[in-house]
């Protein structure tokens, strides 16, 4: 085989990894370049050098994103893949190990040197690292490992590093995985087992899920301070996040988000990215291309949201057909199906109310409870405060504005739907 | 008219100095004009200053509201200044609240403020530097060139002072410039507007750029609302925006005509295959419990719990695993594994001599944000589960068995209900062993009144101590 230029495997290599959707750089610890990073007070977590000498990068904080990609998506992070070899043979991925897919590795030092580098020339926040799996699980985290290990010791790399974990690989490993990167992620893959088993025939449910406690355990035992106050070692400061591929099985909106909601309770992860099956190049016979779903996507996303910031159950966001309106956002169609609970009064209802209010973001609504403490709100409070009244307009009381009969209307949802749309004929 | 000239660097810190100075002296706010540099003269500045009519004013104001007015008056907007120092005075009188956007001129400021912090965030995104290292100096050298919309230079240096601290490195903006060497920043006003030579690692980031885009999910509007093109000038990626957006149906295209292909010969090689589950007993229930589907309840747990300790002598069986049980993958390390080995330990059981099951051998839980609410396993959950339990009762062949709860009851007598009539009580279990029923840990736990808690808890004692007592003879 022709030894291949590094740009080439570059070229290979960020196209393999760009089906991982995360690309996170918040939260975490803060770090800076100079002087000592906050946090933690063993020298081997931070990746500070011997005697206190600068190092290169900060994170923590607000994430940034550096650059978009014309799929709209942030690139934040230098996301690639360690290499494409796979002995996995899941049916949705362009690396599986029956694809005709070019194929390539980088060695530790092309991975560091293109990290620091573009670090250097501010393109990126840090390295987020995934790989196919070589030989063993073990052996392949073994690598990964020791690319976070090198940036860090020999580097001197403040930045942020992100490592997909191997389910399956030592307890020791993901040990110094978690010590030497921000975030650690386990993708799920799938939302349930039954499709899990027939297209990642390799991978188990099970296994995923073990190691997302394992994770979460040594999390937990990383905040714990001993009696004399001493801390242990770090372990991923940043939180754990996985993936879930959407429309590559028959499962529903609601089994996705109730998956979703069982991993958020269950591992406290950061975050759950919902992937929508996207075509790839050389695809399987068992798993014929889609058009990528990608305002279901979207729905997701949004009813991600209310799970987690809205205070909204999974099983009520979703309405009994199990799948999500992709014409409305799930907010809207729930206060559509559920006009019994409106209109509300803006300046007696509870907050928990409030946040179910189409239109009131959670920052609208936290500004609506600090303004009416001083005095009553009027309908052009609102507009000031910043929330979305074409929106909320239908759901709200308060002096200056009542919705009348327009809460009942056959026509509401009229109002807000996309008008019908001509199909083409041909 | 009172006339404040700011100057260029340093112009927030200026302008609190005097407006502290001018709030003291109680001059009002529409007698002063505020200037940035040498700009023309005012044509009202030479106007004679009129008295101070306003009231001396000491300033003091909320953490928050200065933050937000320093912020503020990076904005371009000329009126800046002569806005914050009115604000400043209301808000010292305590004509105004601060936070209360209903106010126009407030609200004005809070909206500058947001434009100016995206302002600096985009800045510290969209700045590219590019390596000037001279030969054989000692530090990487490295320069930029951009064009923020406001005067932020002087806010967002500190970010790349922190972040790039092993580096010298240069901004240049038309106006300012942000020089960082040997460590120390310095902002002086630009003198080279040229923009510094192209850097050879441009051409690999473009090469990154143009592959980790997804032709299948082109959706250049997202793209622009987060990097409009004004950004595009500072980005050696953006002048391969318009050939993919061109090129990305047809690469969409292709491959979704391209039939499915066969897999190469050696795919079939190295794909691993799982092993088979070994033989049952004892020592591998484990993953074979972790394998059961038996009941719905498999597929959300994380892992089966299997009983653990020795045979022969007592069984102590517990309704099913907790949240810290599943995480674990161990029975009755939770708070009421917790509560049941310290109970035990006073009765002068050892739990080490026992073997602790539970009836149920996944987590049943409903999610409720970041917990996971422990829920009953009904009666079809347990049938689906004592095929598990008998195999244990089988391998351990107890003398007594300890059921704790109407769960466990219920799987081994078939009987879960009147559990606090039949405490204290054995039964005798559907394989014939005698059982000895009593109240799981659990409920010890949920006793709010202290009082209730000790008498609960000593009936438990009871139990315990009956049950070393039937062991004993």
């Amino acid at each position: 085989m022709v030894k291949r230029s590094l740009s080439d495997k570059l070229a290979i290599l960020a196209d393999a990894a760009k089906y991982d959707a995360s690309c996170a750089s918040s939260g975490g610890e803060r770090r800076t370049s100079t002087g000592r990073g906050t946090g933690t007070d063993t020298d081997t977590g931070t990746g500070r050098g011997p005697g206190g000498k600068a190092g290169l990068g900060s994170s923590g904080g607000a994430g940034i994103c550096h650059s978009y990609a014309p799929d709209g998506r942030c690139i934040s992070l230098l996301k690639i893949l360690m290499t494409n070899f796979c002995i996995y043979d899941c049916a949705y991925c362009v690396n599986r190990a029956s694809s005709r897919v070019e194929r390539a590795r980088f060695s530790v030092e092309e991975v560091v040197r293109l990290t620091v580098e573009f670090y250097r020339r501010n393109y990126i926040e840090g390295l987020f690292l995934s790989s196919g799996i070589i030989r063993s699980p073990d052996e392949t985290m073994g690598d990964m490992v020791r690319i976070a290990r090198t940036l860090r010791v020999q580097e001197n790399f403040r930045g942020y590093i992100h490592l997909k974990t191997i389910p399956d690989a030592a307890p020791e490993l993901i040990e110094e995985a978690g010590r030497w990167a921000d975030r650690l992620s386990i993708n799920v893959e799938l939302p349930t087992e039954t499709a899990l088993g027939a297209l990642a025939p390799e991978k188990s449910a099970q296994s995923i899920r073990r190691a997302m406690a394992d994770v979460r355990a040594r999390r937990e035992a990383a905040k714990d301070r001993t009696l004399r106050g001493t801390r242990p070692a770090r372990f991923a400061p940043a939180g754990q996040s996985t993936q879930m591929i959407v429309g590559a099985d028959a499962a529903k909106d609601s089994e996705i988000l109730a998956t979703s909601a069982g991993l958020y309770a269950g591992y406290r992860l950061g975050r759950v990215y919902y992937s929508a099956f996207s075509p790839i190049p050389d695809s399987s016979r068992a798993l014929p291309l889609i058009r990528p779903p990608l305002m279901r996507e979207h729905r997701l996303y949004q009813a991600d949201w209310l799970m987690r910031f809205y205070g909204f159950a999974a099983n009520e966001i979703a309405p009994p057909s199990g799948m999500l309106d992709l014409t409305l956002d799930p907010k809207l169609a729930w206060a559509l199906a559920h006009r019994a609970a409106f209109p509300v009064e803006v300046n007696r209802a509870p907050r928990e109310m409030l946040l179910r209010v189409p239109g009131f973001g959670s920052r609208s609504v936290e500004r609506i409870l600090a303004a009416r403490r001083h005095r009553t709100l009027r309908y052009e409070d609102l507009v000031a405060i910043g929330c979305v009244m074409k929106h909320a307009r239908p759901f709200v009381t308060l002096p200056g504005w009542s919705p009348g009969a327009r809460l009942d209307a056959e026509s509401l949802r009229a109002r807000f739907a996309p008008s019908a749309e001509q199909l083409s004929l041909f | 008219m009172e006339r404040v000239v700011l100057p260029r660097i340093g112009t927030v810190a200026a302008w609190r100095d005097a407006a502290r100075g001018l709030a003291g002296r109680g001059v009002p706010a529409d007698a002063v004009l505020w200037q940035v540099g040498a700009e023309a003269p005012d044509l009202f500045a030479g106007a004679p200053a009129p008295a101070a009519t306003g009231e001396p004013r000491a300033v003091r104001l909320p953490r928050v509201a200065v933050a937000s007015l320093e912020a503020a008056l990076c904005h371009s907007d000329p009126e800046r200044f002569a806005r914050a120092y009115a604000l400043l005075l209301r808000l010292a009188a305590g004509d105004l609240r601060w936070g209360d956007r209903s106010d126009p001129a407030l609200r004005r400021l809070l909206q500058q403020e947001k434009a100016v912090r995206r302002d600096i965030h985009k800045m510290h995104a969209f700045v590219r530097f590019r390596e000037v290292t001279e030969p054989g100096a000692e530090r990487r050298a490295f320069a930029a060139w951009y064009e923020p919309d406001h005067p932020v230079v002087e806010a967002a240096a500190p970010f790349f002072a922190r972040r790039f601290g092993d580096m010298d490195w240069v901004i240049a903006t038309p106006v300012l410039t942000a020089r960082f060497t040997a460590g120390g920043l310095r902002i002086e006003e630009t003198g080279d507007t040229r923009p510094p030579p192209e850097d050879a690692t441009e051409e690999l980031w473009r090469t990154y750029f143009a592959n980790i885009f997804n032709p299948a999910r082109l959706m250049p509007r997202a793209m622009r609302s987060e990097m409009p093109k004004k950004f595009w000038q500072h980005l050696p990626e953006a002048r391969l925006i318009p050939g993919l957006i061109r090129e990305a149906p047809a690469r969409a295209l292709a491959m979704q005509e391209a039939a499915p292909t066969f897999a190469p010969a050696r795919a079939a090689r190295i794909v691993p295959s799982r092993p088979a589950l070994p033989d049952l007993t004892l020592e591998t229930l484990k993953p074979a419990l972790d394998a059961c589907r038996r009941c719905p309840l498999g597929a959300c747990a994380t892992q089966g719990i299997a009983g653990e300790g020795s045979a022969g002598g007592l069984m102590v069986v517990g309704e099913q695993p907790g949240d810290a049980e599943d995480l674990a993958g161990r029975p009755f390390v939770g708070p009421a594994g917790q509560m049941f080995d310290t109970c035990a330990r006073e009765a002068g059981l050892d739990r080490a001599a026992a073997y602790v099951t539970n009836a149920v051998k996944h987590f049943k839980f409903a999610p409720r944000g970041k917990r996971r609410l422990h829920r009953r396993p009904d009666g079809g959950e347990v049938q689906a589960c004592r095929w598990w339990l008998e195999f244990e009762r089988r391998a351990v062949a107890p003398r007594l068995t300890l059921a704790m709860g109407a769960t466990a009851a219920l799987a081994l007598t078939g009987r879960g209900e009147g559990i606090l009539a039949r405490r204290g009580r054995v039964e005798t279990a559907r394989d014939g062993g005698p059982v000895l029923i009593t109240l799981h840990p659990a409920h010890l736990l949920r006793q709010p009144d202290p009082a209730r808690r000790a008498e609960a808890r000593e009936a438990f004692a009871t139990d315990l101590r009956a049950v070393v007592a039937m062991l004993g003879d």
